[in-house]
């Protein structure tokens, strides 16, 4: 990339960077802050998720963090009283910990495909099993909410991580967001990656080179599931109510998968992109459609990732990348490094 | 609760895990033939068996097709989509990473899931065929899981011979075996993938005829058997249909006996971490041989 391309890139950036942070001051409706607000905290998530499927560690089991992270902070609130200030590092910790315990057996014994997919299925899905059973603490499958402090008298809670006012939000989580995207592009010009690139091709040759394939493995994973359950943590304090169903399962393990895939996940915006094109698209779709044509949103979610996953694998930002690499007089790239 | 072996209860919670065995190694059998001949992993598999119900309820309910018929309707119907799965969607990108294609059916898990709760809404259906039930020595048993069970035997065993005794199930298990030397052998991988596939999907249609005798049919009822099916064909060393079988009761006296002593979620979470550590024991299944 030349000095031009990397200076234009930098000014785009600022700009686009500026434009968010100016975003709520533009007048609009709460509504259109809580969407914007769900991009972004959402996009931190998938972002999470990247972190390891680019490198084919494809899990199905991320609802297992995102539950930790919810209701571990929501539950010691509840319960212990404890401050989401403490609450969210321990949740975090608990999750990087069972990223560790499902990770360590996995990579030893070369648990990988379709298998990795399913074992990791199996923890979200015991994840929810678990929160629906231990009902009598968690409220079960009728969700929960952390105990409120704020009203609109006493709008701002620093001790209970409790805020009125969508605007503060919207700043948290685009702070929330661009450490994420950070932290992506980290592991991104990292040794990391040339170590992962590398064991997701040939697994023994990059052993026999001298790559710790478990160690860079595990550290991926415990990466991504500890980004993952921070967002869930985020995500019930914002929300200020949790269910097993939005937080953990299948059904929502399945979902940033392919979001991210829609995005794509070997760029650094790719999976905020995709949560851009779920979430306008399943509010699009219901402000167009009304109630009346419930399910007519996930119908066509489900549509357009077989449509992805056949004709534009590498996602939306992806493809777009490739195209403009492929424009720009750079003959013989034949795909754009990830990255920028 | 007071642990006896005597209890008529437990005996009850015990034979219920059976036949509920039963139903599992059936709903499994289509999904583990398609992953021992394609190497593919059919996310939505549970979400065929779900229109498969639909289509046999409406077909009894509202246009009065006598059962029967209706159940073969199901399974032909299901057939087909099999077929239609294999042929629009799995092939396009059956030369790709391997994890494409199990994404690609969860994209299709989704797409099936939203139609139906479009065309069918989300309200819970009841087929409101009762079989009654039969007592043996204080312990009651309905007569729609006695059949249930009953076709899940049947229906191994006939799949068990066909793979041995015909030439088309002889062809399906090489190329389980070999899939780049058959095609030198005069048999069409493309040919034996969509047969299976279209086998695989009517083993779904005849699990949907025993599941619309047991359960509720709503949209969502897919998320509930998915996972479960997976798992135990996973356990039996996917492709292993032995292994699956034995591994379907297994999960299914885990299921019935947590549900027994606790709530069945427990039942859920003890058969689900049973896997797991499982999976670190055993990656192969239980009855898979090491690779």
């Amino acid at each position: 990339m030349d000095a031009s391309t990397s200076r234009n890139l930098t000014i785009l950036k600022g700009a686009g960077l500026a434009a968010i942070l100016a975003f709520p001051l533009l007048g609009f409706s709460d509504y259109v802050l809580h969407i914007a607000i769900s991009i972004l905290l959402w996009g931190f998530v998938y972002t999470g998720w990247s972190v390891m499927g680019r490198f084919g560690l494809v899990s199905l089991g991320h609802g297992a963090f995102l539950g930790i992270g919810a209701y571990g902070t929501t539950m010691l609130w509840n319960l212990a009283g404890l401050t989401p200030w403490i609450g969210i590092p321990l949740s975090v910790l608990a999750s990087a910990i069972l990223g560790l315990l499902i990770g360590l057996p996995c990579f030893r014994f070369r648990i990988t495909g379709h298998y990795f997919a399913l074992v990791t299925l199996a923890l979200t899905e015991v994840a929810r099993l678990l929160i629906v059973a231990l009902r009598d603490t968690t409220g079960g499958s009728l969700g929960v909410t952390p105990v409120g402090v704020v009203s609109p008298e006493d709008p701002v809670s620093l001790y209970a991580l409790q805020f009125a006012s969508k605007t503060v939000w919207f700043y948290i989580i685009v702070g929330v967001w661009l450490v994420g995207l950070l932290i992506w592009r980290a592991v991104d010009r990292s040794m990391m990656r040339y170590a992962m690139e590398a064991i997701s091709q040939e697994e023994d040759a990059a052993a026999s080179l001298g790559v710790h394939v478990t160690r860079t493995k595990l550290t991926v994973t415990v990466i991504s599931a500890a980004m993952t359950a921070f967002g869930g943590a985020v995500y019930g304090q914002y929300q200020q109510y949790i269910n097993p169903e939005t937080v953990s399962g299948i059904a929502i393990s399945l979902q940033i998968v392919f979001a991210v895939i829609a995005g794509g996940m070997f760029v650094q915006l790719g999976p905020t992109v995709g949560a851009v094109i779920t979430l306008l698209l399943g509010e699009g779709l219901r402000l167009g459609f009304g109630h009346e044509f419930h399910g007519l949103d996930v119908t066509v979610y489900g549509l357009m990732l077989v449509l992805f996953i056949i004709y534009m694998p590498r996602g939306v930002l992806g493809k777009a990348v490739e195209v403009m690499a492929a424009r720009g007089s750079r003959p013989g790239t034949p795909s754009p490094q990830p990255g920028e | 609760m007071e642990f006896s072996l005597l209890d008529p209860f437990l005996w009850e919670t015990v034979i219920q895990g059976l036949l509920f065995g039963g139903v599992l190694a059936l709903l499994s059998l289509g999904l583990n033939i398609i992953f021992g001949v394609i190497d593919v992993v059919w996310i939505c598999y549970a979400e065929l068996i779900m229109l498969g119900m639909y289509t046999i309820y409406f077909l009894y309910t509202d246009f009065g097709v006598p059962l029967p018929l209706a159940f073969l309707a199901g399974i032909l119907v299901v057939a087909v989509l099999g077929a239609l799965l294999h042929h629009l969607v799995i092939r396009p990108i059956l030369h790709t990473e391997p994890i494409n294609q199990l994404l690609v059916t969860g994209g299709v898990l989704f797409f099936l899931q939203g139609l139906a709760t479009m065309m069918f809404s989300v309200e819970f259906r009841n087929l409101g065929v009762s079989f009654g039930s039969v007592s043996v020595a204080e312990m009651y048993f309905p007569v729609s899981r006695i059949i249930a069970f009953s076709v899940s035997i049947v229906a191994v065993v006939a799949l068990w011979l066909f793979l041995k005794k015909t030439y088309l199930g002889t062809a399906i298990r090489a190329i389980s075996q070999d899939r780049d030397v058959m095609p030198l052998m005069g048999v069409s991988p493309r040919k034996i993938y969509l047969v299976t596939s279209a086998l695989g999907g009517g083993l779904a249609g005849l699990g949907a005829c025993l599941l619309v005798l047991l359960y509720d049919i709503h949209p969502a009822i897919g998320l509930t058997f998915g996972p479960i099916t997976f798992m135990v064909c996973v356990l039996g060393g996917l492709g292993n249909m032995i292994g699956g079988f034995i591994a379907a009761f297994i999960f299914a006296e885990f299921i019935a006996l947590g549900g027994f002593y606790a709530e069945v979620e427990w039942g859920y979470v003890l058969a689900f971490v049973f896997f797991i550590v499982m999976m670190f024991i055993r990656p192969q299944g239980i009855l898979g041989s090491k690779s």
